[in-house]
């Protein structure tokens, strides 16, 4: 194909205080072209794209647009200049029609200055057939499944004639009949000489759909191919290439007696037949993709979601919790995902939050005993070398590897003794990364368990003694240390069998 | 994110920022008024100030209580003439007045359960279930009344509210002193450190372990209760119980936590606050009529104050740093 280049970026460098995410990154994208871009989570992928489209502002580096030097200001600024993307979370106002939606912002007024209907409702429906998609003008958005909605932005993409469309995983919620289907139309999108950068962990699509593969690691290029050129095994080298860093060489302790035993677990729609144990003084570390389940997994051991079949059981003892006040009365404690959501009062004090679990525990009668709280919260800010200027800072002052102290010193204060960590490092960056690690080492030595879920493939190896892959709520097996292997691990939790002699 | 001047913020455990602020104002407006006009400062005068901040003053304290759970409650007004009518009810029937008094305490803590359950058990949202409940109480009451006031309530009843120990008004003495409880509740109970929690981090409270049913009802009926107490109160000041009374109370006591520097989405607020906030309005209202300075344009100024109030909390937490 010898069809003009529509986007180029060149030695593009980005640097957030404390990261450099992106390092001389250089990738174009030509009219008519599906371009894969495809990297662990971390490596980049979404930085390069949110730079593209004026989300963050560049460090270093050009950006041309149909052979124009460019700076994008904003995603409005990128729209303007035909650049679009349908991201993982769709952002539909959910009330409203897909006419509505399609035409949000630039709704045309009919001669009396009313929303004119008719047009929009039109076009909407001329658009939606054009596509060959079933849905109509009027519908209301929430009704649709998240397969139509995509269905919907894309359509709005159509609409706004964009030249260049990115894909940030479109098919993760998608079942495999849906898939196909927005592969019809990404290939529609292809014949009429859009651009189009598609972004995924899937193999098999990535060989299905692109031209050419682009593959990023820690924030560096590796290399740009024909995807005719290479196999998957070439492109699941490309991705891993790199041994472990010290940072994840923590002193392990030999594991001790069962802990937790986990049969049989189930729960609809989410995950199935889950069965696994964790011993004593283990890291134990569970992987998986977005959607594979591995967060719900634990969210259902711990009690804060209900199980349908299965056996949980902690210390000898049946866990059968519906609330997690049972799991953290066993001495369990979950440090979760989204640790701003759900894991820490971002408004509250450093006492106040390390308190939160236990606070029983400095009460008498329900009257608290706030210089013992103090105590405690200085005690185990010394511990784990917490920084913050006082114990009474808020919380959301800390930086991220601080807050994330102060949510173990909350579950070490409550007298925990088995820790599941889901994403620990998201947001933090390396220096605080490293104490986060040696907290891991001191809670073992200590001899708590710990088990840690994380999508940052050499961080969940480089930390675990143990690793269960999952993949689309499956659990694909549990790979001991000595089967450790990046390209083991990325088979598994992409559906693909190990290839064991 | 990297350090800068505005972090070091003692909040909750003592006396913050916005305190000290409040109490600037009000010394201010003590000032301007006492010039202004030598009445203003007799004790006389003072007490009476007091006796008038009380009522809503101690609505306001269980508002703030539920504004810091990230709730709100608009039956409150709704409830504090329940609990008049229902005490007067009673007293007039000849039923002691001590028990009278504790069954329309209870008889307000089982509206404030219900408000609980409504919020906690229906997921309906705190504006929603609690307007309903402020209509259906006041609906109700005038059923109950056929709209009449009641009146002919006993010496003895009557006599709280001209209770005048020293020369302090008994209404301004329980207000202060509810304040000082609440305060206690608030600082130094798992059940308000809870209320914090709950309403700073619904997620991180309910994965913490904490108990959010007994937190959500706790914080209703602690509401109605303070309700109860401020219409029994009332009804003994104004000899009479109207079924109309405490229309339109729950916006002075939003005011009044407002203005003490409550968040309405939840986990910032303190008592010292509203018991601050109130004053302010009152006084302020006050002096205005002392001055015969046009009450419309007494309620233009305090409608000021609110939206001051809440301008600058926004501009200081932009000044902050945006929390990413």
């Amino acid at each position: 194909m010898a069809n003009q280049t529509i986007v180029k970026m060149i030695g593009i460098t980005k640097e957030f205080p404390g990261v450099r995410a992106l390092h001389n990154v250089d990738i174009d994208v030509s009219a008519g072209e599906i371009h894969a871009l495809v990297g662990e989570n971390g490596a980049g992928k979404s930085t390069l794209i949110k730079i593209l489209m004026g989300v963050h502002q560049k460090t270093a580096g050009e950006v041309f647009v149909a052979g124009k030097k460019i700076d994008v200001k904003n995603p409005i600024h990128a729209q303007s200049l035909g650049l679009s993307a349908v991201y993982q979370e769709i952002n539909f106002a959910q009330h409203l029609t897909v006419a509505e939606n399609m035409f949000m912002g630039q709704l045309p007024k009919n001669k009396f200055g009313m929303v004119n209907h008719k047009k929009i409702n039109k076009e909407t429906d001329e658009i939606m057939s054009s596509m060959g998609i079933d849905v109509g003008a009027t519908e209301i958005m929430s009704d649709l499944t998240r397969a139509k909605q995509e269905m919907v932005a894309i359509g709005k993409v159509l609409h706004q004639k964009a030249k260049f469309v990115i894909f940030d995983e479109p098919t993760a919620q998608l079942t495999t009949e849906e898939t196909e289907e927005l592969f019809r139309i990404i290939q529609m999108l292809k014949d009429k000489n859009v651009g189009i950068l598609y972004i995924s962990h899937r193999m098999e699509e990535i060989f299905q759909i692109s031209d050419r593969i682009t593959v990023l690691k820690d924030g560096a290029l590796v290399g740009t191919v024909d995807t005719n050129n290479v196999t998957e095994d070439d492109l699941i080298t490309m991705m891993v290439g790199r041994k472990l860093e010290d940072m994840y060489n923590i002193e392990h302790v030999e594991p001790g007696e069962i802990v937790l035993q986990v049969e049989n677990l189930s729960r609809a729609g989410e995950f199935e037949d889950i069965h696994f144990d964790v011993k004593k003084g283990e890291i134990f570390g569970m992987f998986g993709l977005v959607g594979s389940g591995r967060s719900e997994i634990v969210h259902t051991i711990f009690g804060d979601k209900i199980k349908n079949t299965g056996t949980v059981t902690f210390h000898h003892k049946n866990l059968s919790v519906k609330k997690p006040s049972a799991a953290i009365a066993a001495g369990m404690a979950l440090l979760p995902e989204d640790r701003k959501k759900q894991g820490l009062a971002l408004g509250l004090s450093v006492v106040e939050n390390t308190n939160m679990a236990s606070i029983k525990n400095i009460a008498k009668y329900g009257i608290l005993n706030t210089k013992q709280g103090d105590e405690i919260a200085r005690q185990y800010c010394d511990v784990l070398q917490t920084k913050t200027p006082s114990i009474h800072q808020i919380a959301g002052n800390l930086s991220g590897g601080n807050q994330q102290k102060v949510v173990i010193g909350k579950w070490l204060a409550a007298g925990s003794d088995f820790f599941i960590f889901d994403e620990p490092t998201v947001g933090v960056d390396v220096g605080a990364k490293v104490e986060i690690y040696k907290v891991f080492e001191e809670l073992i030595r200590q001899g708590k368990t710990i088990m840690i879920i994380s999508s940052y493939l050499p961080e969940v190896m480089g930390l675990s003694n143990r690793l269960l892959v999952m993949y689309e709520g499956k659990q694909m097996g549990i790979l001991d240390k000595s089967e450790y292997s990046e390209e083991n691990v990325l088979r598994l939790a992409s559906g693909m069998k190990l290839e064991r002699e | 994110m990297s350090s800068n001047k505005n972090q070091i913020k003692k909040v909750k455990f003592h006396v913050g920022k916005t305190e000290i602020f409040l109490l600037a104002v009000l010394a201010l407006l003590f000032i301007i008024f006492a010039v202004a006009t030598p009445v203003f400062f007799r004790f006389s005068n003072i007490m009476n100030l007091l006796r008038q901040t009380s009522i809503y003053g101690i609505v306001a304290l269980g508002m703030v209580f539920v504004i810091i759970s990230s709730g709100i409650d608009l039956s409150v007004g709704s409830v504090l003439g329940f609990s008049g009518t229902v005490v007067a009810l009673m007293v007039t029937n000849n039923i002691s007045i001590p028990v009278a008094i504790i069954l329309a305490i209870l008889a307000c803590a089982a509206i404030g359960a219900m408000n609980g359950v409504l919020i906690y058990d229906g997921n309906v949202p705190p504006f929603i279930a609690t307007m309903g409940m402020m209509s259906l109480v006041r609906a109700t009451l005038m059923l109950m009344t056929n709209a009449r006031m009641i009146s002919g309530l006993p010496e003895n009843f009557l006599a709280i509210a001209r209770f005048n120990p020293l020369g302090i008004p008994l209404l301004a003495i329980v207000w202060i002193l509810l304040s000082l409880i609440a305060l206690f509740i608030a600082r130094k109970t798992v059940f308000g450190r809870n209320v914090y929690a709950y309403g700073s981090n619904k997620e991180a409270a309910r994965l913490s372990g904490i108990h959010i049913r007994l937190t959500v009802y706790g914080t209703y009926i602690f509401s109605a209760v303070m309700c109860a107490i401020a219409g029994i109160l009332i009804t003994s000041r104004l000899s009479n119980a109207a079924p109309t009374t405490g229309t339109g109370y729950e916006l002075d006591a939003i005011a009044a936590s407002v203005v003490g520097g409550a968040s309405l989405n939840g986990g910032q607020g303190s008592v010292i606050g509203a018991f601050l906030g109130a004053i302010i309005m009152s006084t302020l209202r006050q002096g205005g009529t002392l001055l015969g300075v046009n009450s419309f344009i007494m309620e233009i100024i305090i409608a000021l104050l609110i939206i001051a109030a809440v301008l600058l909390d926004q501009i200081q937490r932009k000044r902050g740093g945006k929390k990413s």
